[in-house]
Protein backbone atom coordinates (compact mmCIF):
# COMPACT_ATOMS: atom_id res chain seq x y z
CA UNK A 1 0.00 0.00 0.00
CA UNK A 2 2.82 2.34 0.94
CA UNK A 3 5.21 1.13 -1.46
CA UNK A 4 1.94 1.77 -3.84
CA UNK A 5 1.47 5.45 -2.91
CA UNK A 6 5.25 6.37 -3.07
CA UNK A 7 5.65 5.01 -6.91
CA UNK A 8 2.44 6.75 -7.50
CA UNK A 9 4.01 9.86 -6.02
CA UNK A 10 6.87 8.94 -8.36
CA UNK A 11 5.38 8.67 -11.24
CA UNK A 12 3.14 12.17 -10.88
CA UNK A 13 6.18 13.87 -10.25
CA UNK A 14 8.14 12.86 -13.27
CA UNK A 15 4.68 13.51 -15.60
CA UNK A 16 5.36 17.18 -13.63
CA UNK A 17 8.50 17.44 -14.89
CA UNK A 18 7.75 16.29 -18.11
CA UNK A 19 5.33 18.60 -18.92
CA UNK A 20 6.87 21.33 -17.65
CA UNK A 21 9.48 20.30 -19.90
CA UNK A 22 7.34 20.63 -22.78
CA UNK A 23 5.90 23.87 -21.97
CA UNK A 24 9.45 25.61 -21.46
CA UNK A 25 10.45 24.10 -24.72
CA UNK A 26 7.77 25.55 -26.42
CA UNK A 27 8.16 28.75 -24.88
CA UNK A 28 11.95 28.99 -26.06
CA UNK A 29 10.74 27.87 -29.66
CA UNK A 30 13.81 25.23 -30.02
CA UNK A 31 16.85 26.21 -27.86
CA UNK A 32 15.64 23.99 -25.40
CA UNK A 33 14.14 19.99 -27.60
CA UNK A 34 10.78 18.96 -26.83
CA UNK A 35 10.30 15.40 -25.09
CA UNK A 36 9.79 14.39 -28.01
CA UNK A 37 12.29 15.27 -29.73
CA UNK A 38 14.67 13.80 -27.06
CA UNK A 39 12.61 10.92 -27.13
CA UNK A 40 12.90 10.44 -31.04
CA UNK A 41 16.29 11.34 -31.05
CA UNK A 42 17.03 8.34 -28.42
CA UNK A 43 14.91 5.58 -30.37
CA UNK A 44 17.43 6.39 -33.21
CA UNK A 45 19.81 6.13 -31.39
CA UNK A 46 19.24 2.74 -30.06
CA UNK A 47 17.80 1.70 -33.67
CA UNK A 48 21.09 2.82 -35.57
CA UNK A 49 22.87 1.11 -32.76
CA UNK A 50 25.10 4.17 -31.59
CA UNK A 51 24.03 4.21 -28.15
CA UNK A 52 24.33 0.08 -27.38
CA UNK A 53 27.71 0.38 -29.40
CA UNK A 54 28.48 3.15 -26.65
CA UNK A 55 26.66 1.78 -23.36
CA UNK A 56 29.17 -1.60 -24.31
CA UNK A 57 32.10 0.24 -25.03
CA UNK A 58 31.58 2.42 -21.66
CA UNK A 59 30.61 -0.62 -19.37
CA UNK A 60 33.54 -2.52 -20.84
CA UNK A 61 35.99 0.35 -19.23
CA UNK A 62 34.21 0.25 -16.03
CA UNK A 63 34.09 -3.19 -15.67
CA UNK A 64 38.04 -3.55 -16.28
CA UNK A 65 38.90 0.74 -14.49
CA UNK A 66 36.16 0.22 -11.83
CA UNK A 67 37.36 -3.12 -11.35
CA UNK A 68 40.87 -2.48 -10.96
CA UNK A 69 40.07 0.44 -8.60
CA UNK A 70 38.21 -1.81 -6.73
CA UNK A 71 40.62 -4.44 -6.30
CA UNK A 72 43.51 -1.85 -5.73
CA UNK A 73 41.45 0.45 -3.37
CA UNK A 74 40.54 -2.98 -0.84
CA UNK A 75 43.89 -3.27 -0.76
CA UNK A 76 45.20 -0.13 -0.25
CA UNK A 77 42.70 0.71 2.62
CA UNK A 78 43.42 -3.01 4.75
CA UNK A 79 46.77 -1.86 4.39
CA UNK A 80 46.56 1.74 5.90
CA UNK A 81 44.25 0.08 8.61
CA UNK A 82 47.15 -2.24 9.05
CA UNK A 83 50.34 -0.53 9.56
CA UNK A 84 50.01 2.70 11.25
CA UNK A 85 53.15 4.03 9.93
CA UNK A 86 51.56 4.06 5.99
CA UNK A 87 48.90 5.44 7.11
CA UNK A 88 50.78 8.56 8.64
CA UNK A 89 52.61 9.21 5.68
CA UNK A 90 50.44 7.89 3.05
CA UNK A 91 46.33 8.30 4.62
CA UNK A 92 46.81 12.07 4.48
CA UNK A 93 48.06 12.24 1.10
CA UNK A 94 45.22 9.22 0.08
CA UNK A 95 43.32 11.91 1.17
CA UNK A 96 44.46 15.26 -0.45
CA UNK A 97 44.35 13.44 -3.82
CA UNK A 98 40.57 12.37 -3.08
CA UNK A 99 39.65 15.98 -3.49
CA UNK A 100 41.63 16.04 -6.43
CA UNK A 101 38.83 15.42 -9.65
CA UNK A 102 40.83 12.48 -11.42
CA UNK A 103 40.31 14.14 -14.95
CA UNK A 104 42.67 16.64 -13.29
CA UNK A 105 45.18 13.75 -14.52
CA UNK A 106 44.24 13.24 -18.20
CA UNK A 107 46.37 15.93 -20.34
CA UNK A 108 49.18 13.97 -18.52
CA UNK A 109 48.21 10.39 -18.87
CA UNK A 110 47.59 11.09 -21.91
CA UNK A 111 51.04 12.62 -22.65
CA UNK A 112 52.26 9.49 -21.27
CA UNK A 113 50.34 6.79 -22.60
CA UNK A 114 49.20 8.48 -26.01
CA UNK A 115 45.30 8.61 -27.01
CA UNK A 116 45.12 5.47 -25.68
CA UNK A 117 42.28 3.08 -23.57
CA UNK A 118 45.15 3.24 -21.00
CA UNK A 119 44.97 6.94 -20.36
CA UNK A 120 40.82 6.71 -20.22
CA UNK A 121 41.45 4.26 -18.07
CA UNK A 122 43.97 5.09 -15.29
CA UNK A 123 41.89 7.98 -15.10
CA UNK A 124 38.52 5.54 -14.03
CA UNK A 125 41.02 4.14 -11.79
CA UNK A 126 42.06 7.06 -9.90
CA UNK A 127 38.49 8.39 -9.44
CA UNK A 128 37.82 5.92 -7.78
CA UNK A 129 40.85 4.23 -6.13
CA UNK A 130 41.02 6.64 -3.19
CA UNK A 131 37.93 6.77 -2.24
CA UNK A 132 37.24 3.07 -1.98
CA UNK A 133 40.97 3.00 -0.19
CA UNK A 134 39.98 5.66 2.51
CA UNK A 135 36.18 3.55 2.99
CA UNK A 136 38.34 0.16 3.42
CA UNK A 137 40.48 2.45 6.31
CA UNK A 138 37.61 4.22 7.96
CA UNK A 139 35.36 0.54 8.44
CA UNK A 140 38.23 -1.44 9.32
CA UNK A 141 38.69 1.14 12.09
CA UNK A 142 35.30 1.22 13.47
CA UNK A 143 34.82 -1.95 14.18
CA UNK A 144 33.93 -2.67 17.22
CA UNK A 145 37.09 -3.07 19.77
CA UNK A 146 34.37 -5.47 22.09
CA UNK A 147 33.32 -7.57 19.05
CA UNK A 148 37.75 -8.10 18.76
CA UNK A 149 37.80 -9.06 22.08
CA UNK A 150 34.89 -11.52 21.81
CA UNK A 151 36.46 -13.32 19.30
CA UNK A 152 40.20 -13.11 21.66
CA UNK A 153 38.60 -14.54 24.17
CA UNK A 154 36.89 -17.76 22.49
CA UNK A 155 40.27 -18.01 20.80
CA UNK A 156 40.69 -16.67 17.45
CA UNK A 157 43.75 -16.51 16.28
CA UNK A 158 45.53 -13.58 14.58
CA UNK A 159 44.51 -14.82 11.07
CA UNK A 160 41.17 -16.09 11.95
CA UNK A 161 40.51 -13.03 13.83
CA UNK A 162 41.07 -10.96 11.04
CA UNK A 163 38.95 -13.22 8.09
CA UNK A 164 35.87 -14.22 10.64
CA UNK A 165 35.44 -11.59 12.73
CA UNK A 166 37.41 -7.89 11.50
CA UNK A 167 36.12 -8.65 8.38
CA UNK A 168 32.81 -9.86 8.31
CA UNK A 169 32.53 -6.61 10.82
CA UNK A 170 33.42 -4.31 8.49
CA UNK A 171 31.75 -5.74 5.55
CA UNK A 172 28.89 -3.36 5.60
CA UNK A 173 30.97 -0.51 5.14
CA UNK A 174 33.01 -2.01 2.84
CA UNK A 175 29.91 -2.34 0.35
CA UNK A 176 29.22 1.29 1.32
CA UNK A 177 32.29 2.40 -0.41
CA UNK A 178 32.81 -0.16 -3.24
CA UNK A 179 29.31 1.86 -4.11
CA UNK A 180 30.35 5.76 -3.52
CA UNK A 181 33.44 4.53 -5.84
CA UNK A 182 31.32 3.24 -8.66
CA UNK A 183 29.47 6.50 -8.73
CA UNK A 184 33.20 8.17 -8.68
CA UNK A 185 34.67 6.07 -11.23
CA UNK A 186 31.37 6.99 -13.52
CA UNK A 187 31.39 10.19 -13.27
CA UNK A 188 35.56 9.95 -13.98
CA UNK A 189 34.62 7.73 -17.26
CA UNK A 190 32.47 10.31 -18.31
CA UNK A 191 34.93 13.24 -18.09
CA UNK A 192 37.51 11.58 -19.62
CA UNK A 193 35.61 10.26 -22.73
CA UNK A 194 34.15 13.62 -23.37
CA UNK A 195 37.81 15.19 -23.75
CA UNK A 196 39.61 11.82 -25.13
CA UNK A 197 36.93 10.81 -27.39
CA UNK A 198 37.44 6.85 -28.43
CA UNK A 199 34.22 4.72 -28.30
CA UNK A 200 31.48 5.22 -25.31
CA UNK A 201 28.70 7.71 -24.09
CA UNK A 202 31.11 10.75 -23.79
CA UNK A 203 32.07 10.55 -27.04
CA UNK A 204 28.04 10.80 -28.12
CA UNK A 205 27.78 13.89 -25.82
CA UNK A 206 30.63 15.37 -27.80
CA UNK A 207 29.40 14.10 -31.27
CA UNK A 208 25.90 15.72 -30.16
CA UNK A 209 27.72 19.53 -29.68
CA UNK A 210 29.85 18.95 -32.57
CA UNK A 211 27.06 18.79 -34.73
CA UNK A 212 24.68 21.06 -32.71
CA UNK A 213 22.53 18.37 -31.78
CA UNK A 214 20.85 19.13 -28.16
CA UNK A 215 18.38 16.06 -28.29
CA UNK A 216 21.03 14.33 -28.95
CA UNK A 217 23.22 15.28 -25.99
CA UNK A 218 19.74 15.11 -23.41
CA UNK A 219 18.99 11.50 -24.73
CA UNK A 220 22.69 10.70 -23.85
CA UNK A 221 22.53 12.32 -20.53
CA UNK A 222 19.69 10.13 -19.80
CA UNK A 223 21.04 6.72 -21.19
CA UNK A 224 24.13 8.28 -18.77
CA UNK A 225 21.54 8.45 -15.79
CA UNK A 226 19.90 5.42 -16.25
CA UNK A 227 22.99 3.35 -16.67
CA UNK A 228 23.95 4.77 -13.53
CA UNK A 229 20.76 4.23 -11.62
CA UNK A 230 20.83 0.65 -12.99
CA UNK A 231 23.66 0.05 -12.07
CA UNK A 232 22.60 0.91 -8.15
CA UNK A 233 19.57 -1.02 -8.82
CA UNK A 234 21.22 -4.85 -9.99
CA UNK A 235 24.44 -4.62 -8.39
CA UNK A 236 24.35 -2.48 -5.27
CA UNK A 237 21.19 -2.20 -3.47
CA UNK A 238 20.89 -6.21 -3.50
CA UNK A 239 23.70 -6.80 -2.30
CA UNK A 240 23.62 -3.48 0.35
CA UNK A 241 19.97 -4.76 1.50
CA UNK A 242 20.82 -8.25 1.87
CA UNK A 243 23.91 -7.52 4.38
CA UNK A 244 22.26 -5.24 5.98
CA UNK A 245 19.02 -7.44 6.65
CA UNK A 246 21.41 -10.31 7.73
CA UNK A 247 23.45 -7.62 9.84
CA UNK A 248 20.51 -6.71 11.27
CA UNK A 249 21.35 -3.08 10.19
CA UNK A 250 17.95 -2.41 8.59
CA UNK A 251 16.07 0.38 10.37
CA UNK A 252 12.05 0.35 10.40
CA UNK A 253 10.33 -0.36 7.36
CA UNK B 1 41.40 -22.49 40.63
CA UNK B 2 42.73 -19.01 39.82
CA UNK B 3 44.43 -16.40 41.78
CA UNK B 4 45.22 -12.87 41.00
CA UNK B 5 48.42 -12.44 43.04
CA UNK B 6 49.55 -8.49 44.31
CA UNK B 7 48.19 -6.86 40.95
CA UNK B 8 48.57 -3.22 40.23
CA UNK B 9 47.54 -1.07 37.10
CA UNK B 10 47.77 2.05 36.27
CA UNK B 11 46.37 4.30 33.63
CA UNK B 12 47.01 7.80 31.62
CA UNK B 13 45.40 10.29 31.62
CA UNK B 14 45.38 14.23 30.63
CA UNK B 15 46.14 14.94 34.35
CA UNK B 16 48.72 11.98 34.73
CA UNK B 17 48.59 8.43 35.61
CA UNK B 18 45.91 7.43 37.48
CA UNK B 19 46.45 4.20 39.71
CA UNK B 20 43.43 2.38 38.91
CA UNK B 21 44.39 -1.18 41.25
CA UNK B 22 46.52 -1.10 43.52
CA UNK B 23 47.97 -4.66 44.84
CA UNK B 24 44.80 -6.49 44.24
CA UNK B 25 45.07 -10.55 45.60
CA UNK B 26 42.61 -12.80 46.11
CA UNK B 27 41.44 -16.23 45.12
CA UNK B 28 38.94 -18.28 43.55
CA UNK B 29 38.81 -21.77 44.37
CA UNK B 30 37.86 -24.11 41.71
CA UNK B 31 34.15 -24.34 41.39
CA UNK B 32 33.62 -21.46 43.15
CA UNK B 33 30.93 -18.37 42.35
CA UNK B 34 32.91 -15.34 43.65
CA UNK B 35 31.47 -12.05 43.22
CA UNK B 36 33.65 -8.53 42.25
CA UNK B 37 32.07 -5.91 44.21
CA UNK B 38 32.93 -2.35 44.57
CA UNK B 39 32.02 1.19 44.21
CA UNK B 40 31.97 2.83 40.37
CA UNK B 41 35.72 3.20 39.04
CA UNK B 42 37.18 0.75 41.61
CA UNK B 43 39.08 -1.08 38.73
CA UNK B 44 36.59 -3.88 39.39
CA UNK B 45 35.77 -4.47 35.40
CA UNK B 46 39.95 -4.20 34.95
CA UNK B 47 40.69 -6.93 36.85
CA UNK B 48 38.39 -9.28 35.05
CA UNK B 49 40.32 -8.07 31.90
CA UNK B 50 43.77 -8.92 33.31
CA UNK B 51 42.08 -11.99 33.95
CA UNK B 52 41.03 -12.82 31.07
CA UNK B 53 44.85 -11.67 29.11
CA UNK B 54 42.91 -8.60 27.30
CA UNK B 55 45.08 -6.18 29.41
CA UNK B 56 48.40 -6.90 30.87
CA UNK B 57 48.88 -5.81 34.96
CA UNK B 58 51.79 -3.17 35.07
CA UNK B 59 53.11 -5.64 38.46
CA UNK B 60 51.53 -8.70 39.55
CA UNK B 61 50.31 -11.80 38.14
CA UNK B 62 47.79 -14.28 37.56
CA UNK B 63 47.87 -17.79 38.37
CA UNK B 64 45.94 -20.69 36.64
CA UNK B 65 46.50 -23.49 39.29
CA UNK B 66 49.62 -22.10 40.21
CA UNK B 67 50.86 -21.40 36.72
CA UNK B 68 51.21 -17.41 35.30
CA UNK B 69 48.62 -16.96 32.57
CA UNK B 70 49.73 -15.43 29.10
CA UNK B 71 48.20 -12.69 27.34
CA UNK B 72 45.00 -13.81 25.07
CA UNK B 73 45.50 -16.20 22.67
CA UNK B 74 44.78 -19.00 20.43
CA UNK B 75 44.31 -22.86 21.47
CA UNK B 76 42.20 -24.50 23.76
CA UNK B 77 40.51 -22.14 26.71
CA UNK B 78 41.54 -21.87 30.11
CA UNK B 79 39.62 -18.59 30.05
CA UNK B 80 36.40 -17.67 28.95
CA UNK B 81 34.83 -13.96 29.11
CA UNK B 82 31.10 -12.31 28.96
CA UNK B 83 30.78 -8.37 28.84
CA UNK B 84 28.32 -6.10 29.49
CA UNK B 85 27.28 -6.15 25.90
CA UNK B 86 26.62 -9.62 24.67
CA UNK B 87 29.03 -9.28 22.15
CA UNK B 88 27.55 -11.35 19.52
CA UNK B 89 28.48 -11.77 15.98
CA UNK B 90 25.61 -10.37 14.00
CA UNK B 91 26.88 -12.10 10.49
CA UNK B 92 26.29 -15.16 12.49
CA UNK B 93 23.22 -17.12 13.39
CA UNK B 94 22.53 -18.09 17.23
CA UNK B 95 24.21 -21.69 16.54
CA UNK B 96 27.24 -20.57 14.61
CA UNK B 97 27.70 -17.65 17.26
CA UNK B 98 27.92 -20.70 19.83
CA UNK B 99 30.01 -22.78 17.95
CA UNK B 100 32.44 -20.24 17.02
CA UNK B 101 35.12 -20.90 19.90
CA UNK B 102 34.91 -24.44 19.07
CA UNK B 103 35.83 -23.57 15.12
CA UNK B 104 38.68 -21.68 16.28
CA UNK B 105 40.11 -24.47 17.67
CA UNK B 106 39.32 -26.83 14.18
CA UNK B 107 36.51 -28.70 15.64
CA UNK B 108 34.90 -30.97 12.62
CA UNK B 109 31.38 -29.41 12.18
CA UNK B 110 29.28 -32.13 13.18
CA UNK B 111 31.05 -32.37 16.68
CA UNK B 112 30.82 -28.49 17.16
CA UNK B 113 27.36 -28.63 16.13
CA UNK B 114 26.56 -31.28 18.88
CA UNK B 115 28.29 -29.70 21.41
CA UNK B 116 26.46 -26.24 20.60
CA UNK B 117 22.85 -27.82 20.53
CA UNK B 118 23.56 -29.17 23.91
CA UNK B 119 24.25 -26.03 25.74
CA UNK B 120 21.71 -24.12 23.84
CA UNK B 121 19.40 -26.22 25.37
CA UNK B 122 21.17 -25.59 28.64
CA UNK B 123 20.35 -21.89 28.11
CA UNK B 124 16.85 -22.92 26.78
CA UNK B 125 17.28 -20.89 23.71
CA UNK B 126 17.42 -24.37 21.19
CA UNK B 127 13.92 -23.01 19.16
CA UNK B 128 15.99 -20.10 18.44
CA UNK B 129 19.82 -21.83 17.45
CA UNK B 130 18.59 -20.68 13.07
CA UNK B 131 17.81 -16.80 14.95
CA UNK B 132 19.82 -13.75 14.09
CA UNK B 133 21.20 -11.91 17.16
CA UNK B 134 18.88 -8.92 16.43
CA UNK B 135 16.12 -11.04 16.19
CA UNK B 136 16.63 -11.38 20.31
CA UNK B 137 15.89 -9.65 23.43
CA UNK B 138 18.77 -8.40 25.47
CA UNK B 139 18.13 -11.30 28.14
CA UNK B 140 18.50 -14.22 25.11
CA UNK B 141 21.42 -12.79 23.71
CA UNK B 142 23.38 -12.70 27.24
CA UNK B 143 22.13 -16.64 27.35
CA UNK B 144 23.57 -17.07 23.81
CA UNK B 145 26.64 -14.72 25.19
CA UNK B 146 26.56 -17.64 28.19
CA UNK B 147 26.26 -20.30 25.98
CA UNK B 148 28.61 -19.49 23.90
CA UNK B 149 31.40 -19.02 26.48
CA UNK B 150 30.42 -22.65 28.10
CA UNK B 151 30.94 -24.40 24.83
CA UNK B 152 34.67 -23.87 24.27
CA UNK B 153 35.07 -24.93 28.12
CA UNK B 154 36.67 -23.52 30.17
CA UNK B 155 37.91 -24.07 33.70
CA UNK B 156 37.46 -20.72 34.40
CA UNK B 157 34.08 -17.85 33.26
CA UNK B 158 35.13 -14.41 33.93
CA UNK B 159 31.83 -12.43 33.39
CA UNK B 160 32.36 -8.71 33.78
CA UNK B 161 28.52 -7.15 34.69
CA UNK B 162 27.18 -8.92 32.35
CA UNK B 163 23.77 -8.06 33.45
CA UNK B 164 23.62 -4.80 34.25
CA UNK B 165 22.07 -3.67 31.13
CA UNK B 166 19.21 -5.53 31.50
CA UNK B 167 15.62 -4.45 32.82
CA UNK B 168 15.29 -5.56 36.28
CA UNK B 169 12.74 -8.45 35.46
CA UNK B 170 15.13 -9.66 32.78
CA UNK B 171 17.89 -9.74 35.57
CA UNK B 172 15.98 -11.70 37.85
CA UNK B 173 15.52 -14.63 35.58
CA UNK B 174 18.78 -14.46 34.41
CA UNK B 175 19.97 -14.91 37.92
CA UNK B 176 18.04 -17.80 37.97
CA UNK B 177 19.56 -19.32 34.78
CA UNK B 178 22.95 -18.61 35.84
CA UNK B 179 22.65 -20.39 39.17
CA UNK B 180 20.93 -23.24 37.26
CA UNK B 181 23.94 -23.37 34.98
CA UNK B 182 26.55 -22.79 37.43
CA UNK B 183 25.15 -26.07 39.38
CA UNK B 184 25.02 -28.11 36.47
CA UNK B 185 28.92 -27.54 35.14
CA UNK B 186 30.11 -27.28 38.54
CA UNK B 187 32.22 -23.99 36.71
CA UNK B 188 34.74 -21.48 38.44
CA UNK B 189 33.30 -18.40 37.84
CA UNK B 190 34.26 -14.40 38.65
CA UNK B 191 31.57 -12.08 38.28
CA UNK B 192 32.07 -8.58 38.49
CA UNK B 193 29.00 -6.75 39.67
CA UNK B 194 27.82 -3.38 41.30
CA UNK B 195 24.74 -4.57 41.95
CA UNK B 196 25.03 -5.92 45.67
CA UNK B 197 21.57 -7.62 45.51
CA UNK B 198 23.07 -9.57 42.31
CA UNK B 199 26.26 -10.49 44.33
CA UNK B 200 24.32 -11.80 47.47
CA UNK B 201 22.49 -13.96 45.23
CA UNK B 202 24.86 -15.41 43.08
CA UNK B 203 28.08 -15.77 45.22
CA UNK B 204 29.25 -18.68 47.47
CA UNK B 205 32.20 -15.65 47.81
CA UNK B 206 31.48 -12.18 47.76
CA UNK B 207 35.00 -9.58 47.40
CA UNK B 208 34.82 -5.95 48.30
CA UNK B 209 36.98 -3.80 46.66
CA UNK B 210 37.49 -0.10 47.58
CA UNK B 211 37.07 2.92 46.00
CA UNK B 212 39.97 3.81 43.84
CA UNK B 213 43.03 2.72 43.99
CA UNK B 214 40.78 -0.27 43.66
CA UNK B 215 41.89 -2.78 46.40
CA UNK B 216 40.20 -5.78 48.05
CA UNK B 217 38.82 -4.50 51.29
CA UNK B 218 36.99 -7.49 52.70
CA UNK B 219 35.78 -11.15 51.52
CA UNK B 220 32.69 -12.73 52.48
CA UNK B 221 31.42 -16.01 52.20
CA UNK B 222 27.49 -15.95 51.63
CA UNK B 223 26.14 -19.78 53.18
CA UNK B 224 22.57 -19.68 51.86
CA UNK B 225 21.03 -22.76 49.95
CA UNK B 226 20.25 -22.70 46.37
CA UNK B 227 18.59 -21.60 44.43
CA UNK B 228 18.54 -18.19 45.53
CA UNK B 229 15.47 -15.65 45.27
CA UNK B 230 16.97 -12.28 44.90
CA UNK B 231 13.84 -10.70 47.43
CA UNK B 232 14.16 -13.61 50.11
CA UNK B 233 14.58 -11.70 53.59
CA UNK B 234 18.02 -13.44 53.96
CA UNK B 235 19.10 -12.62 50.59
CA UNK B 236 18.51 -8.44 51.29
CA UNK B 237 19.75 -8.83 54.87
CA UNK B 238 22.87 -10.15 52.92
CA UNK B 239 23.02 -7.39 50.21
CA UNK B 240 22.59 -5.11 53.31
CA UNK B 241 25.25 -6.17 55.02
CA UNK B 242 27.36 -5.62 52.35
CA UNK B 243 26.45 -1.93 51.70
CA UNK B 244 27.46 -1.68 55.22
CA UNK B 245 30.62 -2.77 54.74
CA UNK B 246 31.00 -0.51 51.39
CA UNK B 247 29.66 2.84 52.92
CA UNK B 248 32.97 4.82 53.47
CA UNK B 249 34.12 3.73 49.51
CA UNK B 250 30.99 4.68 48.47
CA UNK B 251 31.22 8.02 50.43
CA UNK B 252 34.62 8.87 49.39
CA UNK B 253 33.42 8.09 45.67
CA UNK B 254 30.36 10.52 45.58
CA UNK B 255 33.13 13.17 47.58
CA UNK B 256 34.85 13.19 44.68
CA UNK B 257 32.25 13.31 41.88
CA UNK B 258 29.90 15.54 44.00
CA UNK B 259 30.12 19.26 44.89
CA UNK B 260 31.08 19.79 48.30
CA UNK B 261 27.96 21.20 50.01
CA UNK B 262 27.03 17.97 48.61
CA UNK B 263 27.13 16.55 52.68
CA UNK B 264 24.05 18.21 53.48
CA UNK B 265 21.82 15.93 51.66
CA UNK B 266 24.68 13.00 51.86
CA UNK B 267 22.46 11.02 55.40
CA UNK B 268 18.99 11.66 53.18
CA UNK B 269 20.55 10.02 50.44
CA UNK B 270 22.70 7.21 51.79
CA UNK B 271 19.18 6.72 53.59
CA UNK B 272 17.33 5.92 50.86
CA UNK B 273 20.07 4.56 49.36
CA UNK B 274 20.09 1.80 52.08
CA UNK B 275 16.43 1.00 51.63
CA UNK B 276 17.31 -0.18 47.72
CA UNK B 277 19.99 -2.58 48.95
CA UNK B 278 20.16 -3.99 45.71
CA UNK B 279 20.39 -1.20 43.34
CA UNK B 280 23.41 0.21 41.79
CA UNK B 281 25.73 1.72 44.12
Amino acid sequence: MNANRAAATRLALIGLVLVAWALLAHGRGGSLPSPGQVGAALSRGIADGTVPRAVGASLLRMFVGYGAAAVLGLMLGLALAKWLWLEQSFGALALSLQTLPSICWLPLTLLWFGASEGAVLVIVVLGALFSIATATRDALRSVPPLLIQAGQTLGAAPRALYFEVILPAALPALIGGLRVGWSFAWRALMAGELIYSGAGLGRVLDQGRKSGDSAQILATILVILAVGIAANAVLFNPLESAVRRRWGLTGPQ
Amino acid sequence: MIAVHNVSKSYPSLTGPVQSLHEVTFTCQTGEFVCLVGPSGCGKSTVSRIMAGLEPPDAGQVLLDGQPVSAVRAGPRTRAMMFQDAALFPWLNVQRNVEFGLKMQGMPPAERAEIATMFLKMVHLSRFAQAQPHELSGGMRQRVALARALAVNPAVLLMDEPFAALDAQTREIMHAEVQEVWQATGKTILFVTHNLSEAATLGTKVILMTARPGTIKEELCVDLPRPRDPRSPAVARIAEQLFEHLRDEIERVERDQFDEDWHLERKRALASMAKFRGAGI
